[in-house]
Formats: structure tokens, C-alpha cells, sequence
């Protein structure tokens, strides 16, 4: 069993992202400890890229910055090694092909394996050419993380699943990234149907930013990925507030543990 | 030769599917429904019939008599898609797809648009079949082709302008991919150029390779025999593919003209096989890509802007690599000058896309015999260009071109 799957084996797991180098490394490097203080049990780190189409404008926001930081995939890897050396949780790389193609797939499953990553998740690769870098980030003992979404087929779910390394990442509904109002039916339906083709942990993201919510994909789900909603947090600190003190007040909002006894909802 | 991509729409290493798993779905529909209709007679009649009554093809061959005389050179056909209805060869691809997205039972269409070429050419379709039509278009395109918001506007189609990354069709290509990702049930995403992902350039091609059919035709009946030489614009690269498809086997050379912009410094071109461009993923397929070191996608630059774009159809990037085709590229003021000239000797104004084809003739033409025979696409007409050329022209920009 992989560190990732062996870390969201609990019941009611917390996997939250935020972009890496998001306004800068240093910011993001306390912010990925105050994240993994809290109890993230996976953490989910982006590589910023120039043109994220899977993004909605929150995420687009926080890559532009972290460009303009001048944050490259070998300034993540540096940032992922730092983190290693301070802290356990697994660290799953959420990246769009093209940096990990323009750094060299081998390349790549070395040097990430290096800097202690544990997984990575595609959004831009499917089917033989997520096999291929599968076969190579194995070779490195990193997971490919596989994404599902409700337009899904029975037949590529059971494809899908059978290939599918660390957790399945169920993705709530089709759309890009963004907090939305509710969490919509189609991911309980989902990951119901996913359930009858692997016992891997199954994480459930896209548009999840407030208790409740997390709540409703512990109902049915083993982990609920919290994105936009942190990276809103950091964008809003930006010009006020302590970045890291934002992120912490945010983050005990949203997970049941930290609620005071007594206090409404 | 065989020039049709895989089964999983490679053209040799290129080409292919790099999409989020929410768009595998609708692009499995996409392709089966196009292998179902692209052979049924219904749809090809119906398909020829507004080619013919609605776009005005066949598109003459018009022999440029006073241009191939001021050369001294090769004698000059222009293919004249710049007379199709909307003034471009994009009306032929938006033709084929909105026939397939009606057969799909789609109703609301979404496209992207670089000139506004296409925009207008989808909203012109959406119109004639009274289907919803959102365009979107980078906010530097607005104001490079206000004429053609306008138009699109008139047309029926909510034009949504995109403020993100350059302004211009590469941001217009990332919205219209989130808009067909959140609305995948209702949506048909009318892709304009040989772009994105399977079945997307082989199907754009297909609906374009009217554009060669005809040309062979006319220039042996004109001249009796091939062209020796063929020279056509290459932003994504419709109008280009769509006029060499039908000569790839044929003993006929082909020029396919990028935009060289202000020169070969990364970010001020768009010529993907000069330096900065290696091969990368992006919007879906595998192909040539103007990149920076880390691999996030340059910045371009070119007058014009369908031109204006970071990577090339994937089957360019095939018949680049096996040296089928050869590419050069022509810059701003080449254009622009070419814009000019071609205005003055025969009275047509290209757009500023298909001048850059032009200006590549002005160059070759010269150095071949007076009996070489050689064909320029002319895809557009110009008339939406003409405040982008006064911008050029004027004292402040700078640029040295005499126009």
C-alpha cells in the first residue's frame, strides 16, 4: 500500500490544495506546514501553469501569480523537497502536461521522487499516455492519481480503476474548478458506481468550500478536496491580512474537529 | 502516401487527446457522430448544397495577370476563398459542423475566434439555423477587429470577451473549453482552425479540403496541368490544410507561411518552427509550441491576429517533420506591404492573414521560371483589417513599411 492510500485510510480525510509558489515559496512553504499542522491527511500541490483550461478564474488567478514569482516545476520540486524535510503528509503534484513534458518524464519521476512527492495527477492526460507516465513515475515509486467525472462510462470507470494508483479522484460534476453553491447529486452517483470497481480511497473535489459540504462527501466519499476556496483565502489575504493566519482561521471553519462545542451550525 | 491519422487521431507522434476526463465523453460522441454522418449521402448533399447556394462555392481561380507581370516570375493563381459569403474559408468548416451538431441534436453552439473570422462564420451558421451562438474572443482580438464584434453582434451571437493571458486566441480556445466542460449536455464546441483534439483537425480538415478539390479542377482546366507550387497562411492552419490536402500525393510543392511578426525573438512572432517552438501539449492536442524554458506557453505577436497563436495544427507539425511541406515565415511589414501591393495591382484587399501568403509570393514568384504555375490561397478578404493597418501606418508605431 502507498503512503497516499495508507494516509486515507481513515474515515473523513481531508485533502486540500493550493497552488505552488502562491504569492511566493516562501508564503507557500507555510502554508503547506499550517495546512499539515491542521490535519490534512494528503496535500495537494499545483504546479502553476500559463494556461489551465481544466481552472476556473480562481486557480487561472493564483498560477499568474506564482509565474510572475517566477515559479517553474524545478522551483516546485524545491519547494516540495523543503516541505519534505519539515513534514510527513503525503504530497500529490497537480500539474497540466506540458511542464512535465518540457522537464522530461524520466527526468521528471527522478528528481519528484527526490523531492519526496508521493503522487501526481495529470489533468490534461487520459488513457495510453497516462499509462506510459504511470509506468514511469511507478518506476520512481510515485502514484499516478486517476480522475473520474460524472460523464464517465461504466466501461472507462472500470478501466480507469483498474489502473489506478494511491486514490481515484472523483471530480463532483463537469465543470472547471471553483467553490459552488451545492454538491451536486452526480458525485454521490458517481462515486457510488466507482465503488463497484476499486477499493482504493476515493476523494471527491471541484467546487467544495464550506463545512457543510465537506461534510455531505464524508457521507459518502473517503476524502473531500478543498481547492478554490483556500486559494480565495490567500488571494483575499493578499493585501491585509497575514497569509498563513487567513489560511488557519479558514481551514478551522471548514473541518468539524475545530468547531467549539456550543457555537451555531 | 497515406496521410490520415490513427485511429486515436495521431498524425505521426502528433495530434492525439490530452483532455480532462469530463471531455473524453463528448468527444467519443463528437467522433462517432462524425464517422456516422461524413459518409451518408443525406448529409454530403445537404453539406454541397450550402456550399454551393448559401457559401457561393465553388470560390474562383482567379489568374493575378498584372501581379505575375510586375514579378516577372511565375505565372499567379489566387484561390479566391476571400468571395465566399462572410469574406473567408472559415463559412466551410462551420457549414460541415453545424450540420453535425444539428444531427446531434445540439442547441447552443460556442466557438472560439482569433480574427473574428470564424466568429462571424459561427454566428452566420447559428443564424441560418436559428441556434443559440456564444463567441468568445480575447479582449486585444476586440479591438484589433471591432467591425467583426459588431457583426457577430448583429448576427445574433453573444460575443464574451476574455481578459485573461494575452487577450487573444489562445485565452478565447481555454474559455471555450471551460464553457463546453461545464455545459456538456446542451453544447457543440464549433472549433474554427485543424486545432485541438481528435477528432477536431481531422474533421476541420476534411470540411476545408473543398477548398484543394476545387483548385485541382480549375488550374487543369486553366492550365492543363498541376501547379508546381502551392503558398497558403498558417495560424492554426485550416486554410492551409484545407488547400494542400488534395495535392499530398501529387509532385507539388508546398509553402506554408507563418507569422514571423517583429522577428525571431521569443514572443514577438508566431512562427512555431522558428527558435522557442519544440514540440508540447496544449488545448488537447500534441504539436509544435512556442514555450519558455519552464513549458508555460509564450506570448506571440503577429499583425494579424489569426495568426496570432502558440502552437499549429498537428498534421502541419507531421508533414513539417517528414518534410512534405516546408514552412517560412513573413513578417508584420512584409505583410502589410503585401497587403498593399496586392490592393494596388489587382484590386483585391487581402485580409492580413492570407498577405502573409501573398508576401511569400512576392518573394518567390521572381526566382521561378515564367512558366512555373503556383497557387496562393487567398483566405480572407481584408476589409476588417483596414483600422489595424491605419494603426500600423501611423506615426507612432513606429514601423518603417511605406504604406
Amino acid at each position: 500500500m502507498s503512503r497516499i492510500e495508507n494516509a486515507l485510510q481513515k474515515q473523513r480525510a481531508f485533502v486540500p490544495f493550493v497552488t505552488a509558489g502562491d504569492p511566493d515559496a516562501r508564503t507557500s512553504l507555510a502554508v503547506l506546514l499550517k495546512l499539515a499542522e491542521l490535519g490534512a491527511d494528503v496535500i495537494e500541490l499545483g504546479v502553476p501553469f500559463s494556461d489551465p483550461m481544466a481552472d476556473g478564474p480562481v486557480i487561472q488567478r493564483s498560477s499568474d501569480r506564482a509565474i510572475s514569482g517566477g515559479m517553474t516545476l524545478a522551483g516546485v520540486l524545491g519547494l516540495a523537497a523543503e516541505f519534505r524535510r519539515q513534514c510527513d503528509v503525503p504530497l500529490v503534484l497537480f500539474s497540466y502536461f506540458n511542464p512535465i513534458l518540457n522537464y522530461g518524464l524520466d527526468r521528471f519521476a527522478a528528481d519528484a521522487s527526490a523531492s519526496g512527492i508521493d503522487g501526481v495527477l495529470l489533468t490534461d492526460v487520459i488513457d495510453a499516455e497516462a499509462a506510459a507516465a504511470a509506468r514511469i513515475f511507478g518506476g520512481s515509486g510515485i502514484d499516478l492519481i486517476s480522475l473520474i467525472a460524472p460523464t464517465t462510462s461504466d466501461e472507462r470507470l472500470e478501466l480507469i480503476c483498474r489502473n489506478a494508483r494511491g486514490f481515484v479522484y472523483a471530480v463532483s460534476r463537469a465543470g472547471v474548478t471553483g467553490a459552488r453553491i451545492d454538491v451536486s447529486s452526480a458525485a454521490e452517483a458517481l462515486v457510488a458506481r466507482a465503488r463497484r470497481f476499486t477499493r482504493l480511497p476515493i476523494a471527491v473535489g471541484f467546487g467544495i468550500s464550506t463545512r457543510e459540504q465537506v461534510e455531505e462527501v464524508w457521507r459518502f466519499a473517503d476524502a473531500a478536496v478543498v481547492g478554490s476556496a483556500i486559494v480565495s483565502v490567500i488571494e483575499g489575504s493578499l493585501t491585509s491580512a497575514d497569509t498563513v493566519v487567513a489560511v488557519d482561521g479558514f481551514v478551522r471553519s471548514l473541518l468539524p474537529q475545530f468547531a467549539k462545542t456550543g457555537a451555531e451550525n | 502516401m497515406n496521410y490520415e491519422p490513427d485511429e486515436k487521431g495521431y498524425f505521426g507522434q502528433y495530434g492525439g487527446r490530452f483532455v480532462p476526463e469530463t471531455l473524453v465523453a463528448p468527444l467519443d460522441e463528437l467522433t462517432t457522430a462524425y464517422f456516422t454522418h461524413r459518409d451518408d449521402a443525406a448529409f454530403r448533399d445537404e453539406f454541397s448544397d450550402l456550399l454551393t447556394n448559401y457559401v457561393g462555392r465553388p470560390s474562383p481561380l482567379y489568374f493575378a495577370k498584372r501581379l505575375t507581370k510586375t514579378l516577372g516570375g511565375a505565372r499567379i493563381y489566387l484561390k479566391r476563398e476571400d468571395l465566399n459569403h462572410t469574406g473567408a474559408h472559415k463559412i466551410n468548416n462551420c457549414i460541415g459542423q453545424i450540420l453535425l451538431a444539428r444531427r446531434m441534436g445540439k442547441t447552443r453552439i460556442i466557438a472560439e475566434t482569433g480574427a473574428g473570422q470564424h466568429g462571424v462564420a459561427t454566428a452566420t451558421v447559428c443564424a441560418l439555423f436559428g441556434l443559440e451562438c456564444v463567441v468568445y474572443m480575447g479582449t486585444e482580438d476586440m479591438r484589433r477587429q471591432a467591425v467583426n464584434v459588431f457583426r457577430m453582434r448583429l448576427l445574433g451571437a453573444e460575443v464574451r470577451g476574455v481578459d485573461s493571458g494575452s487577450c487573444t486566441l489562445k485565452d478565447a480556445i481555454n474559455e471555450a473549453l471551460r464553457d463546453w466542460v461545464t455545459n456538456v449536455d446542451s453544447t457543440y464546441y464549433l472549433l474554427g482552425s485543424a486545432l485541438g483534439p481528435h477528432p477536431y483537425p481531422l474533421m476541420v480538415r476534411d470540411f476545408q479540403s473543398v477548398i484543394g478539390r476545387e483548385a485541382r479542377e480549375q488550374i487543369l482546366a486553366a492550365e492543363g496541368r498541376l501547379p508546381d507550387l502551392l503558398v497558403a497562411c498558417v495560424g492554426g492552419g485550416s486554410n492551409s490544410i484545407g488547400l494542400f490536402y488534395e495535392f499530398l500525393n501529387d509532385d507539388v510543392r508546398m509553402i506554408g507561411v507563418e507569422a514571423g511578426g517583429r522577428g525571431p525573438t521569443l514572443g514577438e512572432h508566431a512562427a512555431r518552427f522558428m527558435a522557442g517552438g519544440r514540440v508540447g501539449v496544449l488545448q488537447g492536442t500534441k504539436s509544435y509550441l512556442l514555450q519558455d524554458d519552464a513549458g508555460q506557453i509564450a506570448a506571440t505577436h503577429s499583425v494579424s491576429a489569426g495568426l496570432d497563436y502558440a502552437s499549429i495544427g498537428p498534421e502541419h507539425a507531421h508533414l513539417h517533420d517528414i518534410g512534405r511541406i516546408e514552412y517560412l515565415s513573413a513578417s508584420d511589414d512584409a505583410a502589410l506591404a503585401a497587403f498593399k501591393t496586392l490592393s494596388e495591382t489587382e484590386g483585391i484587399i487581402p485580409a492580413l492573414e492570407s498577405s502573409h501568403a501573398v508576401a511569400a509570393a512576392i518573394d518567390l514568384a521572381p526566382k521561378m521560371s515564367s512558366d512555373a504555375v503556383m497557387i496562393v490561397n487567398l483566405s480572407g478578404r481584408g476589409d476588417k483589417d483596414i483600422d489595424s493597418v491605419i494603426a500600423a501606418e501611423s506615426p507612432d508605431s513606429g514601423r518603417t513599411a511605406n504604406i
